[in-house]
């Protein structure tokens, strides 16, 4: 049966990974080919790099970067950061991306999420919502208000999250990728509740990032909260869970997942 | 060997190139010229992304006359093994006239529940496997129905369309739970994946490595 899917998340700043890992083993921890290549080895079912590049060389180095990635790793992964021309993904999806992640300029434009869709496929255009929660929900998860901010979480776009999820897989989005400011970095769980509304209102897959910091949060927010795949980065790189042992663990929670090799 | 990958701007060829350089292969084609393709020992066949501008594309490079004329073994990958059937709903208005080389017609999934996604996407695991495509894996060879699923059965897939399952199949999958479709078909020399063969981890390495090797006439 088609399996829940757990997602490492890699910070890329010119070329380099930022957050420091504590990989025993890995000669560069630095070197984002070698760390994705060591997640994929030990059984990751996806990657994400997310650039954080922000000068005028980012697209050379990203795209030298992607190749290099793709050269090396045999299982998907989708690049995302500051990406906004079509030039851009098509450059990106050649050099080896399976899939690539737009947040900010689909904002500005969400026209932009027809075209792409058109003319490479919704399986390749993963649309990312940054949401924040914007009410203390007093009545529980169905009033919890959510709304779409940018910006790491400081500039709210003045869209309902859920409606701006519904509209992005209408457009043609192949993926959805929430990312809750709420709780992102909190290491207490992710958004279950804003998960499951999006998981359960949009017909495509979901992936949960921000607020993973032990096995149940994993658990947690694939069954109740509904997600097709979770996303986690500090975890996985500080060593607090293995792949192979979270696995074991969410098959034992009765998850379907694909077991680590 | 001379293996060409047939280039018809048709999507990722980039990644079944590195694929088939893990396995060693450095010398692959990327081609759309007819002679390079019949001149190949093995040809495969990406696709990524939309039925009607494939078909337009292949159609522009005059290579939808070229492919059903091969004869050595040919691999369709995703929306490559899509093609090769009669027709598919994917498109304008009535959908898209395919390749003609399999009996299949390519339909759209329609999940009985929220809790069933379109596209298909992620891992799922292979049954009912036959064909020395899939050799080294789980059930092939074997007279008893695949057992437990292990690591070893699982590939990566992402697809909103599918071709069920008919004569033409050698392995399945299954989505929602139960509900098998055409992971794999052939006929004579032509084969096809609708997985990602070059995305599948070490199950998949094996698959290519299958294709180049294995006696698949």
């Amino acid at each position: 049966m088609l399996t829940k899917r757990l997602i490492a998340c890699l910070d890329v700043q010119n070329g380099r990974t930022v957050k420091g890992t504590n990989f025993v083993n890995l000669r560069d921890a630095g070197d984002p080919v070698a760390l994705a290549a060591r997640y994929a080895q030990e059984g990751i079912d996806e990657l994400v790099l997310l650039d954080i590049t922000a000068t005028v060389e980012k697209r050379r180095t990203l795209i030298e970067l992607v190749r290099n990635v793709a050269r090396e790793v045999n299982i998907p992964f989708t690049v995302g950061g500051g990406i906004g021309a079509v030039a851009d993904v098509e450059a990106l999806l050649l050099s080896g991306a399976d899939k690539v992640s737009l947040n900010s300029s689909v904002l500005r434009e969400p026209g932009l999420i027809d075209e792409l869709a058109r003319r490479f496929g919704s399986q390749a255009i993963v649309v990312a919502v940054d949401a924040r929660q914007t009410n203390d929900a007093a009545q529980g998860p169905a009033d919890e208000a959510w709304e779409v901010f940018t910006h790491g979480g400081r500039h709210p776009v003045g869209r309902e999250a859920v409606a701006w999820c519904r509209e992005a897989a209408e457009r043609g989005a192949g993926e959805l990728l929430l990312t809750s400011m709420s709780h992102d970095g909190t290491r207490d769980g992710y958004a279950l509740g804003f998960t499951r509304a999006v998981a359960a209102g949009v017909g495509v897959p979901v992936i949960a990032s921000g607020g993973a910091g032990a096995a149940p949060h994993f658990r947690d927010v694939l069954l109740p909260g509904g997600a097709d795949a979770a996303l986690a980065a500090s975890v996985f790189h500080f060593g607090d869970l293995s792949v192979a042992g979270l696995k074991s663990y969410l098959l034992a929670e009765g998850v379907a997942m694909r077991p680590a090799v | 060997m001379n293996i060409a990958v047939i280039d018809y701007q048709g999507g990722n060829v980039q990644s079944v190139l590195f694929a088939l350089e893990r396995l060693g292969v450095t010398n692959a084609v990327l081609t759309s010229d007819p002679d390079a393709i019949r001149g190949a020992d093995r040809v495969l066949f990406p696709g990524e992304g939309e039925a009607s501008s494939a078909m337009r594309a292949l159609r522009a490079a005059g290579l939808d006359r070229v492919l059903p004329t091969l004869t050595q073994p040919f691999l369709g990958i995703c929306l490559g093994m899509q093609l090769l059937g009669r027709h598919s709903q994917e498109g304008p208005a009535g959908g898209t006239e395919l390749l003609g080389m399999l009996p299949f017609d390519v339909v759209r999934f329609t999940p009985p529940d929220a809790a069933h996604k379109v596209p298909h996407m992620g891992w799922n695991n292979l049954h009912d496997l036959q064909t020395p495509l899939f050799a080294g894996l789980g059930g092939v060879g074997d007279t008893e129905a695949v057992a437990l699923p292990t690591a070893a059965d699982y590939v990566y897939f992402v697809h909103s369309y599918y071709a069920p399952v008919g004569d033409y199949t050698i392995a399945q999958a299954s989505y929602p739970a139960g509900v098998p479709f055409s992971a794999g078909v052939r006929h004579r020399n032509f084969y096809g994946v609708q997985f990602h063969v070059e995305k599948s981890g070490p199950v998949g390495e094996q698959i290519l490595h299958n294709f180049l090797t294995g006696d698949l006439g």
